[in-house]
């Protein structure tokens, strides 16, 4: 292992190379384009087997879809526009039961255009089946595409690991990109349940009738919810072998004896985290609960970690337009079952690029002092 | 885990004529055996007919009722139309 200081997306890409991936189809789009393009400059250097330059985010993801159901490993990367761009598909890839990994750069939606950081376009897939962690650092970034390559292919669901756009994608950071060797040890090779084979031809995404349909989709929403346990068992794996963990399913920080807690996910919890250090300095009762899955939301987990709790403050980078946070709602959901149930409140922020520093953090950490519910658009 | 797969080459099994909502019945005394329903049918499920036989030596248009959809095409090009559709009864 070498510790060096690059760029995020060049990190990934590393790793991406290291994990051996057979087929790797991007369009490039800001802010994941640095990912894209050291991947097909990898592929030049003859250092990856297959880039396809594609036509557009939809072609992408369906070259990868079609390598994954020949059997290869297969990966893409794409953000904001494109992701929407890919939608049809990303359904397509859960229901067929293929293990393909894709890493987003977040970004936000248009209208208006922007090309800052948001989670808009990865939460607006969140229904689709698919897998989705959410980083902290460009170094997560790093282990969590490793890992989600062999939660993937254990589960034969797609992941996606989404890693704050500029934020993360363009801040230069020391890094170790785990070696082949190492990846190697880490990672099998894929084998896949049931692949496309010309000996044993087979036709896969079928056309189900409603007596079959709805089976289908409840056995991917079970599968979803069953990688919970393969999640942990993998980041503890590779926690074990490499020495970094990220809490797996949540982090908690400081948040054990804390009163008043700030529930979020991605990069903006490295400001909350410095928030906290600042408050319990001067002796305040505050700690952070990061989320790292969203999908499968780890329900009992946060409940576990929320439940006494005074005040928990939910700041989130997306919203549902005329109802409420994704992240809020399913905390709420998750707290529900509690006989005394803490007081949960809805930030909302950071949409487009808006800064949101350690001062913000403070600031809703103050305002949570009071018992009273709040949906706020910091 | 589930797979929503399927094996194909199951149209020797699937026999697709259930979908058709209207039967095509060719009045053979009006047939001119000219080959056009052969050759327009989308399924390729009309057989005889063939127009590279003299007129004398050519059998008369047979519908394959296991694949025939009802579509109707072949009523519609018929050039004597001695083709009816009719409705099924199930």
């Amino acid at each position: 292992m070498v510790k060096k200081t690059e760029e995020a997306s060049i990190a990934i890409a590393e790793a991406v190379k290291n994990c051996e991936p057979d087929v790797v189809a991007c369009y490039p789009i800001t802010p994941s384009t640095h990912i894209a393009e050291t991947l097909a400059k990898f592929y030049s250097d003859g250092e990856i087997k297959n880039f396809i330059a594609t036509e557009s985010e939809f072609a992408s993801i369906s070259a990868i879809c079609g390598a994954s159901a020949a059997g290869g490993r297969a990966f893409s990367t794409t953000s904001s526009q494109g992701l929407a761009l890919m939608h049809e598909v990303v359904y397509a890839a859960a229901g067929m039961r293929l293990p393909v990994v894709m890493v987003v750069g977040n970004r936000a939606l248009s209208a208006p255009l922007n090309i800052w950081c948001d989670h808009q376009d990865s939460i607006a897939e969140r229904d689709s089946g698919w897998i989705q962690l959410y980083c902290e650092s460009a170094q997560e970034g790093v282990d969590t595409a490793i890992q989600a390559f062999k939660i993937a292919e254990s589960m034969m669901l797609p992941a996606m690991v989404c890693v704050d756009g500029f934020y993360l994608t363009h801040t230069v950071e020391p890094v170790d990109v785990p070696t082949v060797e190492e990846v190697r040890k880490f990672l099998p090779k894929f084998q896949p349940q049931v692949k496309l084979d010309p000996e044993n031809p087979i036709s896969m995404g079928e056309y189900a009738l409603p007596t079959h349909y709805q089976g289908f989709r409840e056995d991917v929403h079970k599968d979803v919810l069953a990688s919970k346990g393969k999640i942990v068992e993998v980041h503890d794996e590779f926690e074990k072998m490499f020495g970094r963990g990220y809490g797996g399913l949540v982090e908690g920080y400081k948040s054990d004896d804390a009163d008043y807690v700030f529930v979020g996910m991605g990069s903006v919890i490295g400001n909350a985290k410095e928030a906290v250090d600042e408050l319990r300095a001067k002796g305040k009762k505050v700690g952070v609960v990061r989320i790292r899955s969203f999908r499968p939301f780890p329900e009992d987990e946060v409940r576990k970690m929320l439940e006494g709790k005074k005040h928990v403050a939910v700041f989130e980078k997306s919203y549902s337009m005329g109802s409420f946070a994704p992240v809020y709602a399913d905390v709420i959901n998750s707290l529900y079952s509690l006989k005394k149930k803490p007081m949960v409140s809805s930030f909302i922020g950071g949409l487009g690029g808006k800064d949101v520093t350690v001062k913000h953090a403070i600031d809703i950490f103050k305002m949570i002092r009071k018992r009273e519910h709040m949906r706020v658009w910091v | 885990m589930k797979f929503p797969i399927a094996n194909p080459k199951t149209s020797r099994e699937n026999k697709t004529g259930d979908w058709r909502s209207f039967r095509p019945i060719t009045d053979t005394s009006k047939c001119i055996k000219c080959g056009t329903c052969v050759s327009v049918c989308p399924e390729g499920c009309i057989s005889g007919a063939d127009v590279k036989k003299p007129l004398q030596e050519r059998e008369l248009p047979k519908t394959d009722y296991d694949y025939c959809k009802g579509c109707g095409i072949c009523a519609n090009e018929c050039p004597v139309k001695c083709i009816k559709m009719v409705q099924e009864e199930k």
